[in-house]
C-alpha cells in the first residue's frame, strides 16, 4: 500500500512517453499492413480501353467483353425493341438516368434509349447490377414468364435479387437495385468499330 | 509466490505417476484436466440437447485437420485454383474423402451449432451469470460465418465468385466509404487473384486461430460459471456433504462415456452423408460451383449455401415499398416503448431520438432500400448478441413458462427456417411478401421479447432437478 505514495514523477512520465511511443510504432506497422489490402499497381494498370467490332452484332442480339475486369454488354435492339422503351418511361425509377452514377453518366446517353445519336439502336453498358454487383441476364422474351412481371416487354432480370431493367437497362421501380446500369465512356471509330473505355473527352 | 518445491514420489510408484508429478511441479496439467473436464460437475439431467457441444467441438477438429491436409494440394491461385480443387477430387489418392469430409463438415459445423443455440433459447443458457459464455459463443458463430465465407470462394467455381462479388459489394453500400471500401476488401477492381490469395489467408490462418481462441473462452467461462441445465436450475444451490452438487455429476467418467455414444451416432450419419449424399442435393455443394468462375456471367440462379439463406432472405426482402412499412413499424415501437417500458425517460428518449433518425433516414430522399437492406440483414445476425439482456422471463427453462411461450418460439423457428428456404429459392413475388412477414416476425420475436417474456402464468420452479435413473 505505501509504494503508492512512492511513485516517481519523473519515472512515471518516461513510462507513458515509451508507451506512447510504442504505440506510434504499433499504429504505423498497422497502417502499413492494412495499406497492403489496397489494388495493387499492376490491377491499376490493367484498365485501359477497349476496341469491338460491332459488325457480327445482329439486330435483337447482344454481345459480352470484357472492360477493366467487368462484363460490357453491347445490344443492337430491333425496332420493336425500341418502341418498348417508352411504354416504360413511367415504371422505370429513373428514365432520364439524371441520378449520380458509379461512372459518369455521359452526356449523350442522359436520352431515354441511353445510346449515342449516331446509333440509337446500339446500347452499350456495363453489365454489373447496381444492387450489388451481380451481372443480370437477358430476358429479350416478351409476355407473362417465371419471375417476371405479365406486362413485360423484354428487358434483363438480375438472378441474384430479382431486379428488372428494360432494354436501356433502365431499373424498374420499387426493385433492390437503386439505379440504372452504368454507360461507359465510348465512342464510335466507324460503323462497325466502338471503342470502350474512352470518348471524345478522353479516357475514364 | 512459494518457493519451488519438488514432490517426493516413494521408490516404488509407478513411471507415469511419476512423470506426471514431474511435469504437475512445472505447469498445471493434472489442475487443468480437472478444472475443465475430471472434475468439472456438471447436472446429471442432461438430454439429448446438450450433445451439441463436444460436436461441434470434434467437427472443428475434422475440419483443422482434413484442412490441413486439403492445403497440401490446394493451390490459391484464380488460374490453377479451380484445377487444383478437381485434381484433389480425382488424382490425390483419397483426396475425395478429404474433401468431402471437410466440405461436409462445414455443413454438419452450422447444423450443430443451430440446434446448440436453439438449446440456449430453449432452456435459458444465455441468462445471468451465463451472459459471457452467450456472447463468446455468439463471436464463435461470427467468425464462423466469416470462415465459411472465405473458405467458399476457395473452389473458384461461379457460386463462389458471384457469393464473394455479391457479399463484398454489401459493404459497398454504406454511405461516403462504401465503394472504396469495397475496393480495399477485394483488391482490385472486380472479385480477382488478388481477392482469392487474401480468402486463402484469412480461411487457413487468420479466422481458425480467432475461433480456436473464442472456444477457449467459452469453455473457461462455462466451466468458471458451470452448466444450465433443462430445468433452467442453478445446481450449485444445492451442494451435498462433500462439498458437490447434489443434481450433479463429474464429467469424468460419466459424461466422457455419455458423449462417445453421441460421437459415435453423429459419426454415422456423417459418413453416411459423405460417401453417399456429400452433394445433398445441390445444398451442401452447389451445383453450379462445378463450373469453374466466370466473371462476365452470373448463373441464372444463385444463392448462398443454406446456413447464410435466412439472413440472406431478411436482405432480398428490403424493398421501396416495404420502407414505408418499416417506417411505420418503428413509429409504433418508439411509442410502444414510451407506454409500455419502465425504462428510465432518458433512455426512452434516447430510443425516441434513433427512432425518428432511422425514420427519416428511410425517407426515399436520403438513404435507399439497399442500404437499409443491408442494415437490417448485419442487424439479424446482431441482435442474438442482445438476448440475455432481452429475455426478462422469471425463468429459465421452457419447461416452466407459459405453455402460449412455446407456440411463440415454435412461430419464430417457423419463420426463421421459412426465410431459410425462400433464400435457396429464386425471388418471386409471393415469396418476397412472405419473406416480409417473416422479417417482422423475425424482429419483433427479439424486440418485443422484454414484454412477452414475462407475460403469462408460470410455472413453480422446482428445487431439484427433474431426472430419473434408468
Amino acid at each position: 500500500m505505501k509504494n503508492e505514495k512512492l511513485v516517481d514523477p519523473g519515472r512515471r512520465g518516461l513510462m507513458v512517453a515509451t508507451c506512447a511511443a510504442g504505440g506510434v510504432v504499433g499504429l504505423a506497422t498497422a497502417g502499413a499492413l492494412v495499406s497492403t489490402f489496397q489494388p495493387s499497381e499492376r490491377a491499376k494498370a490493367a484498365g485501359a480501353p477497349v476496341e469491338v467490332d460491332i459488325s457480327d452484332v445482329a439486330p435483337g442480339t447482344m454481345k459480352v467483353v470484357e472492360w477493366r475486369g467487368n462484363p460490357v454488354w453491347i445490344l443492337r435492339r430491333t425496332p420493336e425493341m425500341m418502341a418498348s422503351l417508352a411504354k416504360n418511361d413511367d415504371k422505370v425509377a429513373d428514365p432520364h438516368s439524371d441520378k449520380i452514377y458509379q461512372l459518369d453518366m455521359p452526356e449523350y446517353a442522359k436520352n431515354e434509349t441511353r445510346s449515342r445519336a449516331e446509333h440509337k439502336e446500339v446500347l452499350v453498358v456495363v453489365g454489373i447490377c447496381s444492387h450489388l454487383g451481380c451481372s443480370p441476364s437477358p430476358r429479350f422474351a416478351e409476355g407473362a414468364q417465371p419471375s417476371l412481371p405479365d406486362d413485360w416487354t423484354g428487358g434483363f432480370m438480375c438472378p441474384c435479387h430479382g431486379s428488372t431493367f428494360d432494354l436501356a437497362a433502365r431499373v424498374f421501380k420499387n426493385k433492390p437495385a437503386p439505379s440504372n446500369l452504368d454507360v461507359p465512356p465510348y465512342m464510335y471509330l466507324s460503323d462497325t468499330r466502338i471503342v470502350i473505355g474512352k470518348d471524345e473527352k478522353g479516357e475514364a | 509466490m512459494a518457493a519451488f518445491k519438488e514432490t517426493k514420489f516413494p521408490a516404488d510408484a509407478p513411471a507415469a505417476e511419476k512423470a506426471v508429478g514431474w511435469i504437475d511441479d512445472r505447469f498445471p496439467l493434472t489442475k487443468l484436466w480437472n478444472d475443465q473436464w475430471g472434475t468439472y460437475y456438471a447436472p446429471k439431467n442432461f438430454n439429448f440437447w446438450y450433445i451439441f457441444g463436444v460436436l461441434a467441438t470434434l467437427i472443428l477438429v475434422l475440419q483443422i485437420v482434413t484442412g490441413i491436409f486439403l492445403t497440401m494440394h490446394y493451390k490459391p491461385d484464380a488460374t490453377l485454383a479451380f484445377g487444383s480443387v478437381e485434381y484433389i477430387m480425382r488424382e490425390v489418392p483419397w483426396g475425395w474423402l478429404v474433401r468431402y469430409m471437410h466440405s461436409t463438415g462445414a455443413s454438419a459445423f452450422f447444423i450443430v451449432i443451430y440446434l446448440h443455440m436453439t438449446r440456449a433459447l430453449i432452456y435459458g443458457s444465455y441468462r445471468k451469470p451465463r451472459e459471457l459464455i452467450w456472447l463468446f459463443g455468439f463471436a464463435i458463430f461470427l467468425a464462423l460465418m466469416a470462415e465459411a465465407f472465405f473458405g467458399y470462394l476457395l473452389p473458384w467455381g461461379q457460386m463462389s465468385y458471384w457469393g464473394a462479388q455479391v457479399i463484398v459489394n454489401l459493404f459497398g453500400a454504406i454511405p461516403l466509404i462504401g465503394p472504396d471500401l469495397s475496393l480495399w476488401i477485394r483488391g482490385d477492381y472486380v472479385v480477382s487473384d488478388a481477392t482469392l490469395n487474401r480468402f486463402f489467408a484469412f480461411h487457413v490462418i487468420a479466422i481458425p486461430l480467432v475461433i480456436l481462441g473464442l472456444v477457449a473462452a467459452h469453455l473457461i467461462a462455462l466451466h468458471e460459471v458451470g452448466s444450465n441445465n433443462p430445468d433452467g436450475i442453478e445446481v450449485k444451490d444445492t451442494l451435498g456433504p462433500d462439498g458437490h452438487p447434489l443434481d450433479a455429476v463429474p464429467s469424468h467418467p460419466y459424461y466422457t462415456f455419455h458423449d462417445l455414444f453421441g460421437v459415435s451416432v453423429f459419426l454415422v450419419i456423417f459418413s453416411t452423408v459423405v460417401f453417399f449424399a456429400p452433394e445433398m442435393g445441390g445444398y451442401f455443394l452447389e451445383y453450379n460451383n462445378f463450373i469453374p468462375a466466370d466473371s462476365l456471367k452470373t448463373p441464372l440462379h444463385i444463392a448462398p449455401t443454406w446456413y447464410f439463406t435466412p439472413f440472406y432472405s431478411v436482405l432480398r426482402a428490403i424493398t421501396a415499398d416495404f420502407m414505408y412499412v418499416l417506417m411505420a413499424v418503428v413509429a409504433a415501437y418508439v411509442v410502444f416503448v414510451f407506454l409500455k417500458s419502465r425504462l428510465a425517460f432518458k433512455t426512452k428518449a434516447i430510443i425516441a431520438v434513433i427512432g425518428l433518425l432511422m425514420i427519416i433516414g428511410m425517407l426515399p430522399a436520403i438513404l435507399d432500400a439497399k442500404f437499409w437492406g443491408v442494415v437490417l440483414f448485419g442487424a439479424s445476425v446482431m441482435i442474438l448478441a442482445a438476448l440475455p439482456w432481452l429475455d426478462h422471463s422469471p425463468v429459465r427453462s421452457i419447461r416452466y413458462r407459459p405453455d402460449w411461450h412455446k407456440y411463440v418460439y415454435a412461430l419464430f423457428g417457423f419463420a426463421f427456417v421459412t426465410l431459410g428456404y425462400l433464400g435457396t429459392r429464386a425471388p418471386s413475388p409471393i415469396g418476397g411478401v412472405v419473406s416480409q412477414v417473416c422479417t417482422l416476425i423475425y424482429f419483433g420475436f427479439f424486440l418485443l421479447m422484454p414484454w412477452w417474456s414475462t407475460m403469462g402464468r408460470f410455472k413453480p420452479v422446482p428445487k431439484r432437478v427433474t431426472f430419473h435413473p434408468h
